[in-house]
């Protein structure tokens, strides 16, 4: 095992004739935990793009590399799979990629199989259900680094003549030993001539076959890592365990708001002092509302969220990837259990805090179809970063600065912390309402892999805070620019004699008194009715909005929009304002991606409704006993 | 080693072993936990468990899997008992 010499790669073909086209497309193909990702990504790097199969959930990532000639091979990484049946979605989806049968993907030319070198007897079962599809297939088999370090043995020649395909030892990780890949794409290859093959739809017999190709191979499994055991002694341990995991869920919050609350302060000076020297620019008039006024200030408002959503998926993307998530899960899933919910929620659910959009998206390792409907339609009740702004301007306007308990805790900490409680409890009561209704399962399953613990590589967490941070940016060059530029637009028309209305007489005001009557009720009056309106699309927007409507200067917006809410609301009105904002679902991504997950438009108008109506319902409470009470 | 009484895998306590005798969970349930390696004729370890016992991670062929009790109370096995050299495994 001449692993980071020369790229050791075994091919019991080697003097074979070649018997196959060139290849131009290849599929990666791989159990759950085996390095698959960090391959796609150590071969692709950043020319990769996220795509969805037609009428399915499950997505994709499609890139490219070069092959020896300079062409283009396109390579596709399908969902982690233990096996090729038909009953789980991803491996259904595997199964017809790989065959050809999916729509508007062609048949790819060849398959890389990569498996998990430290546990090979187990894999090899996979690897018979994919050679046997007959494309040609090169065997990777990951974590070479750490087999040899434990003291595994494998001989690699053995195992190829064996699977009659190309087999090399890699450490994807690291990057070593994966230009075997190169070569693979930059030469014809033979079909798989394998020695024999299992019964394939016989589970036992497979795992017969795959431990008699493994004890051919001289494959000596490598002693599992003496702190892997250390570790797991501490993170499982019965009362260390869940201390460590309280500590790191705070440790997780802290992070965001102690490090991420002035970062998101001094961009949002940097973009307001680029926007005013923006507007210097500009020759008075419409223009410069429209780009100041309208555009920069409705796009910024939402972009100095950025900080805090890279930082919160650089936390959780550590925990991930080192493999503490995995043993976290453990420690929530009775807690998780008594709400009806799993384990594997917890993971979600606390991604759902900065952001629901990527939180749905992770609920995929839930296998349940009914826990994860569950999970994916209570995520957004966790506070996300988008409800912070709203939070924040109207708990300064309101509540005085004073301390309640002691030095500790400001009576805007309390308040805030008290909003957080909120929607956890309103996630929690939906959960139990959903599993005791609509979302019962019979009996749900909590079947945990626990990965190996490894470090965390750069490259992984790179790409993925990149392709956050992007999805993040197109929303507020997208969506948010386009409810600014409308808004603008609305609350210049109807131009009376060539001029702009005053705001009174906009059609967004007559728009705003329109709703009144049914917003009157909740203390609200017509300006903060159509900031709930163009915060359909996203929460952080009705900020903009009513610094738009309040015609305020937008360098001193933060300021004086304080000061501007006491005249368009009572503190009663305030309250229910939070607690309409703790409820509703404001939020067209997270609606687009609930429906693109649960592939329906059944499950978001459910948890639309829901959500809004329970948002009406408790600010309209909390507005009519509020002003009973402090008039 | 030797295979004593008939248990369920949930009554292992930490550092037990067990062969796996049979799985009477719905199919698709069964067919994951096979591939996990939970097949029978296979040794199972009990290993550390989320506090109260549940869930508890096994030790199987290689890999690590959590189990809920509910499910490890559905996988039956033949409890193995160290003879009294204390042979290895």
């Amino acid at each position: 095992m001449a692993l980071g010499e020369a790229p050791s790669v075994a091919d019991p073909a080697e003097a074979v004739p070649a018997v196959t086209p060139r290849i131009r497309s290849i599929a990666v193909v791989g159990p759950p935990n085996s390095g698959k990702t960090t391959l796609f990504n150590r071969l692709t790097g950043l020319r990769q793009k996220v795509a969805n199969f037609p009428g399915v959930t499950v997505e994709h990532h499609v890139g490219y590399l070069r092959n020896r000639q300079g062409e283009e091979i396109a390579v596709i990484d399908l969902p982690g799979i233990y096996s090729l049946s038909p009953k789980s979605e991803d491996e259904r989806v595997t199964i017809d990629v790989l065959e050809g049968r999916m729509a508007g993907t062609p048949r790819p030319d060849a398959i890389v199989l990569i498996l998990d070198s430290t546990n090979l007897n187990r894999h090899l079962v996979l690897a018979a259900r994919v050679i046997a599809l007959g494309l040609p297939t090169l065997v990777l088999l990951n974590l070479a680094d750490a087999l040899t370090a434990q003291g595994g043995t494998l001989d690699v020649l053995a195992l190829a003549r064996q699977l009659g395909t190309p087999v090399a030892l890699i450490a994807a990780a690291r990057g070593e030993g994966i230009d075997v890949v190169q070569n693979f794409v930059s030469s014809r290859t033979a079909l798989p001539a394998p020695a024999t093959l299992p019964v394939l739809n016989d589970l036992p017999r497979c795992r017969e076959w795959a431990a008699r190709v493994a004890k051919g191979s001289c494959y000596r499994r490598p002693v599992p890592s003496v702190w892997g055991r250390r570790l797991d002694a501490v993170f499982l341990h019965p009362y260390a365990g869940p201390l460590v995991f309280l500590a790191v869920v705070i440790g997780v919050f802290q992070c965001i708001f102690t490090l991420g609350q002035p970062l998101s302060d001094g961009l949002r000076n940097l973009l307001d002092s680029l926007g005013q020297s923006l507007g210097g620019y500009l020759a008075g008039g419409w223009l410069r509302s429209l780009v100041v006024d309208g555009a920069w200030k409705g796009v910024t408002s939402v972009l100095i969220f950025l900080p805090q959503i890279v930082l919160l998926f650089l936390v959780i993307g550590v925990l991930e990837d080192s493999g503490y998530l995995a043993r976290a899960a453990v420690i929530a899933d009775r807690t998780m259990k008594k709400v009806g919910l799993n384990g594997k929620a917890f993971i979600p659910l606390l991604s759902a805090y900065a952001c629901a959009v990527p939180a749905i998206m992770a609920t995929r390792t839930i296998e349940d179809k009914r826990d994860r409907i569950a999970t994916i339609l209570i995520a957004p009740f966790m506070t996300c970063s988008a409800r912070l702004p709203v939070y924040t301007m109207v708990i300064a306007a309101f509540i005085p600065d004073h301390r309640i308990l002691g030095p500790l805790m400001g009576a805007r900490a309390t308040a805030m912390l008290g909003l957080y409680v909120l929607g956890f409890l309103a996630a929690v009561v939906t959960a139990r309402i959903l599993k005791s209704s609509i979302l019962q399962s019979r009996e749900s399953q909590f079947i945990l892999e626990m990965p190996a613990y490894r470090w965390p590589t750069l490259q992984s967490l790179g790409l993925r805070l990149f392709d956050r941070s992007r999805a993040f940016l197109v929303r507020a060059g997208t969506v948010i620019l386009a409810v600014s530029l409308m808004l603008w637009g609305l609350t210049h028309l109807p131009l009376q004699h060539g001029q702009p209305p005053q705001i009174q007489n906009s059609v967004v005001a007559q728009f705003g008194r329109a709703m009144e009557p049914a917003i009157r009720p909740l203390g609200f009056n017509w300006k903060i009715g159509v900031g709930l309106v163009t915060s359909i699309a996203a929460r952080e927007v009705i900020i903009s909005t009513l610094g738009t409507l309040n015609g305020l200067d937008p360098a001193q917006q933060s300021a004086s929009l304080q000061q501007a809410l006491h005249s368009e609301l009572s503190l009663a009105g305030a309250m229910a304002l939070l607690v309409f904002f703790a409820f509703a679902m404001q939020c067209t991504s997270t609606l687009a991606v609930v429906r693109r997950e649960t592939n329906s438009w059944r499950w978001p108008a459910i948890q639309f409704l829901y959500m809004t109506l329970l948002a009406y319902g408790a600010a309209l409470a909390v507005y009519q006993i509020g002003t009973r009470l402090v008039g | 080693m030797t295979e004593g009484e008939s248990i369920r895998l949930a009554e292992l306590d930490e550092g037990e072993r067990a062969v796996v005798s049979g799985l009477e969970l719905p199919e698709a349930v069964a067919e994951r936990l096979m591939c996990l390696g939970f097949i029978p004729g296979v040794e199972v370890v009990a290993g550390k468990s989320a506090p109260g016992g549940d869930p508890r991670v096994f030790c199987v062929d290689g890999g690590h899997v959590a189990l809920r009790r509910e499910t490890s109370q559905r996988i039956s096995g033949l409890r193995l008992v160290a003879n009294a050299e204390g042979d290895e495994p």
